[in-house]
């Protein structure tokens, strides 16, 4: 009983072809391997179908399917090497578009603010005009 | 030049280095009649080690680019496979590459087709890109001293051989 529990067991599948059919190309045709259909293409889903049948995970599957036809069958590319570029080059890119916007937003601010009032405004006329303004003031009785 | 500009500068710089890296790592080589066989060391199809075009230096070598999902292929294994073994003993070897294909598909296709040369596993398109290859199957025919004489992008035959191989490796022509 457990000997015949133990490969229905191994073989439980750990995903399916459908999601690796769709992160998987076909390196022949250059798209994915759930788009193609050339002979090549059919090879590989039954290859995959295999794997999957036999219970394999699918980092095991995406192994497997390198080791056979190389990395171009990623679609992704890898996290090292110069494909690691394709991750880190976005990021920073977007750092520094939005440094660069930031910088930008700021010196649009600074630019449309008025400029502050002088020292001479805030504490007001002096001397004669002080003067005058007095009598001004007084003249309409303000 | 301002600071803003030479930082402009060096972006449009590495924006179009990176492009033209793009486009030379997907150029397929170009190789003519005369140029050295593109040659690198790769496992043997189905066994342990390993071999290169070059180990069969002092012979002719045709090598033969193939998958086994390929319909020419199968077509022109037989043909291939005898040419193979009449010209053995002629210091004529066929060397089958393997490309684009998973390897167990590849071994069945030899075993049905009783295919006896040596075969070669190319893991990737890189081998057949070092051909400048468009597809398969694809033959070249390597000189004793490593250079190509011969290209054929296609499937061969017996015709074929027998009218374009064999005066080469005979010394006729």
């Amino acid at each position: 009983m457990l000997a015949l529990a133990a490969p229905a067991l191994a073989a439980t599948p750990k995903t399916s072809v459908s999601t690796i059919e769709g992160e998987v190309m076909c390196p022949i045709c250059g798209t994915l391997l759930e788009l193609a259909e050339s002979p090549q293409a059919q090879r590989e889903r039954v290859l995959v179908k295999r794997l999957v049948a036999e219970g394999k995970s699918e980092s095991e599957v995406k192994d497997a399917l390198v080791a056979q036809y190389g990395t171009a069958v990623l679609a992704l590319p890898q996290g090292s090497g110069f494909d690691l570029s394709a991750y880190v080059v976005p990021v920073i890119a977007f750092i520094v578009a939005a440094i660069a916007l930031a910088l930008g937003v700021l010196r649009w601010r600074r630019a449309s603010r008025p400029p502050p009032p002088s020292s001479d405004a805030t504490q007001g006329p002096r001397g004669e005009d002080a003067e005058r303004l007095e009598a001004d003031l007084a003249r309409y009785d303000l | 030049m301002s600071t803003r500009a030479l930082l402009a500068f060096l972006a449009v710089c590495a924006v179009i280095g990176l492009l033209a890296f793009g486009l030379l790592n997907k150029g397929e080589a170009k190789i003519a009649v005369g140029d050295p066989a593109p040659d690198k060391v790769l496992p043997v199809l189905g066994g342990p080690g390993q071999g290169s075009i070059a180990e069969y230096r002092g012979r002719w070598v045709l090598v033969n680019l193939w998958a086994s999902w390929c319909i020419p292929c199968r077509q022109e294994a037989p043909a291939l496979d005898r040419f193979a073994r009449e010209f053995r003993g002629r210091d004529v070897t066929v060397l089958g590459i393997n490309v684009q294909d998973n390897s167990d598909d590849a071994l069945a296709f030899l075993r049905e087709n009783d295919v006896r040369y040596p075969q070669l596993r190319s893991i990737g398109d890189e081998r057949s890109a070092a051909f400048g290859s468009t597809g398969v199957p694809e033959n070249f025919l390597v000189n004793p001293k490593g250079r190509l004489v011969l290209i054929w992008r296609g499937p061969v035959d017996r015709e074929f051989l027998e009218e374009q191989v064999v005066p080469i490796v005979a010394g006729r022509s």
